[in-house]
């Protein structure tokens, strides 16, 4: 099909609109790109003046860690394999094998079994890659400075994967809480055309606005003298909810709450009400209805909804950081433990290795669920 | 649907909300008017040290807290608007302006952040939608094989952390980072981008267009798809030149959108936050909602200021009723439209 000439554009034009999207692609990149390559060079390299002595890293090569040009292939062909596999492998997978009404957790398996394999690869290829340095010779001299000492640093020497089984907790509690209780919401608004229905959803956009710290203003307080308050309810057992992880998903799954009605009602509108009609014709229940009609058609935009829950809870600093211990952080609040230290460049580069583990699964989240995500920020503007 | 049902599938999510949203701005407000503090008790106390020909004893008056059970005693007092007085120095900053002194105004911690909240939202909105549409047009412009690679990178400034892509465009420019190092080769001068107030500010403004325009530009980009193909030929029959086609159709085809965008971004840009910790701006430049969060942080003695975090927090709501009413307001009017 061809433009017709009235539409067609100069050639001027189509140079300046593809410069503005290279220039852009490269702006948007390039600081997530640049803080990646950072992390794996010793703090003299990381921190250089010049761009290609970060790039190449020759301090850390002078060290003995370095890339082979064997190494570099493995590894190009390893980003291009897990590219491949998360944005168009796994959604033929699922789209050919997961029976109906069970692709979620398909998905949510998949995202797992490709998050794993990049850790396992992590850790195994490096040794096995260092055989096969050894045997080429001259051809496996390193290349490229690449040490992967702040990652240990920082995983084992800092015990980081306790941070990281916290933001792990919480982020599992969020949106599983947060989804269940989200879908009844949103479908009992979705099919109810009820002036009380608008008002609950004027009021939980009310509630979007609000500052999280005004929030949390209100339930410090209250948290840390739980157990004096409860007391006379829950006798000795009373807990302090201030520092408990469970605390913690409570707040963030009210928090999530106005956005996740709000988007799962408009999923829900797109489902024909005809659907559940016909099923209640037949005898069901609301409640029944929901369950055999409407849970086995509506996962796209569960998924989608859980996406963004998930972002809130991984991504938040301020509820955790006010209302857990110091000792007892998620990942995010964890990371200005180090560049507050920041006395050393050795810290800086522990920094930024802990930053890039941190958006690493995002990462991944990205170019698996790409298509969920764009449709999700669409589903909430078009219907206004 | 009847009445019982309908609360059957709203109830959970409804009792979270007012247990965790509507509950504590009740607990809030009321903070906010009271103090709790330590009961403190005055005790006399005889100290004595051995001495020739007798012991010389003193004794002195000292406040101590006092204690029950092993715990210190509080009471909460009704003060007023004494923490409202504490947050926003109306004294200081009355005499402040009467001399017409910007910088001693600048020098009260919420007139900081207030200045400083307003013309961040007002100044990255008009980038952020701007530089969304240009990536919009662009795209919609580009071939089909490049559009889904290009999505992807630009969703990742949007999707990370917000606290590491703040970390992540800092660590460029920290010390003598290859963008200060670029910049003072250029300029040929010493440049530290962190030393100074204005400077951070800039970076701040930029990471959070960098952060925006790729939500601004995938919902400009849904709505170009819907743009009526006819009404652009007529305009081209009209005689329209490019130009006059953007202004006259497909930004007006785009205008809800761009109220949608502009609404979120002003809420979400007016509790600017993230920015702060990123960026340590705290000594230079401080939000609104970093310094509630500053007040209910422990200071030094472990103490946390919560009636005064609470009285920033009414206040930071001000703001946000404001950005609200004709938002409320206009949904109101179009779902009676639609109803009726």
């Amino acid at each position: 099909m061809s433009t017709p000439r009235a539409l067609r554009q100069s050639l001027g034009l189509r140079l300046t609109s593809a410069g503005f999207l290279i220039f852009w692609c490269l702006l948007a990149a390039f600081p997530i790109f640049w803080i990646a390559v950072m992390s794996f060079k010793s703090p003299v390299d990381a921190f250089a003046a010049n761009p290609l002595d970060v790039m190449i890293g020759p301090e850390t090569k002078a060290k003995g860690h370095g890339l082979s040009i064997p190494d570099i292939i493995v590894l190009l062909g390893a980003i291009y394999m897990v590219w491949r596999v998360s944005a168009k492998g796994l959604p033929r997978l699922i789209a050919a094998n997961a029976p109906e009404g069970w692709k979620w957790l398909w998905w949510i398996g998949g995202v797992i079994a490709i998050g794993l394999g990049v850790v396992i690869g992590f850790a195994t290829i490096p040794p096995v890659m260092a055989g096969v340095n050894g045997a080429l010779g001259a051809l496996g001299e390193p290349l490229l400075g690449l040490t992967t000492e702040h990652y240990r640093a920082v995983w084992v020497d800092n015990e980081f994967y306790r941070n990281f089984l916290n933001s792990l907790l919480i982020t599992v509690g969020v949106v599983t809480i947060s989804l269940t209780v989200g879908t009844l919401a949103g479908y009992g608004l979705a099919r109810s055309g009820s002036n009380l229905a608008f008002w609950l959803l004027i009021i939980a956009l009310i509630f979007r606005a609000l500052p999280h710290s005004v929030l949390v203003a209100g339930y410090l307080p209250w948290f840390i003298n739980s157990a004096e308050i409860l007391e006379p309810i829950m006798g000795e057992s009373a807990p302090t909810l201030y520092g408990q992880p469970i605390a913690v998903i409570a707040v963030l799954v009210s928090i999530n709450q106005p956005f996740t009605i709000w988007m799962l009602r408009s999923f829900f509108q797109n489902i024909p009400a005809e659907l559940d009609e016909a099923a209640r014709v037949d005898g069901c229940s609301h409640f029944e209805a929901f369950r055999r009609v409407i849970m086995p058609v509506m996962w796209p935009g569960v998924i989608t909804t859980g996406l963004f829950s998930f972002l809130l809870a991984y991504n938040d600093f301020l509820v955790c950081a006010l209302l857990l211990d110091a000792q007892n952080q998620t990942m995010v609040p964890a990371i200005t433990g180090y560049f507050n230290r920041e006395t050393t460049t050795t810290d800086q580069v522990e920094a930024v290795a802990a930053a890039v583990s941190i958006i690493a699964p995002l990462f991944l989240l990205v170019m698996v669920f790409q298509k969920q995500i764009v449709s999700g920020l669409t589903a909430g503007a078009v219907k206004g | 649907m009847k009445f019982r049902t309908f609360a059957a599938f709203v109830g959970p999510s409804l009792l979270l909300m007012f247990l965790f949203i509507a509950a504590p701005l009740a607990s809030v407000l009321w903070q906010s008017f009271h103090i709790t503090k330590p009961v403190f008790e005055t005790v006399s106390v005889e100290t004595c040290t051995p001495g020739f020909p007798s012991q010389i004893c003193t004794t002195e008056e000292r406040t101590i807290p006092q204690l029950e059970d092993g715990k210190v005693v509080t009471r909460t007092d009704y003060v007023g608007w004494q923490s409202y007085r504490n947050v926003l120095e109306p004294d200081r900053a009355a005499a402040a302006i009467e001399r017409g002194s910007w910088s001693d105004l600048m020098t009260i911690d919420f007139w900081k952040a207030l200045r400083f909240t307003l013309t961040f939202t007002l100044i990255t909105l008009p980038l952020a939608i701007g530089l969304g549409l240009l990536i919009a047009l662009a795209v919609n412009n580009a071939l089909k094989q490049v559009r889904g690679p290009v999505i992807f990178v630009s969703l990742l400034p949007f999707i990370i952390t917000p606290v590491i892509g703040a970390l992540s465009i800092k660590w460029l420019f920290i010390g003598d980072g290859i963008m200060t190092a670029m910049l003072e080769r250029w300029l040929q001068q010493d440049i530290a981008m962190f030393a100074q107030g204005w400077t951070i500010e800039i970076l701040m403004l930029f990471y959070r267009v960098w952060h925006v325009a790729p939500f601004a530009f995938v919902i400009f980009y849904a709505g170009l798809q819907s743009v009526n193909q006819d009404t652009l030929e007529s305009a081209i029959i009209d005689g329209a030149s490019r130009f006059e086609r953007l202004r006259y159709v497909i930004v007006p085809h785009l205008m809800p959108l761009i109220v949608f965008v502009s609404m979120i971004h002003l809420m979400d840009a007016y509790r600017c936050f993230e920015e702060v910790i990123g960026f340590s701006s705290q000594a230079h430049r401080i939000s609104l909602q970093f310094l509630t969060f500053d007040l209910m942080t422990p200071d030094d003695s472990g103490n946390r200021s919560i009636s005064r975090a609470s009285a920033s927090a009414m206040l930071t709501m001000i703001g946000i009723a404001l950005l609200l009413i004709p938002l409320v307001r206009k949904t109101w009017r179009d779902h009676k439209g639609s109803s009726a």
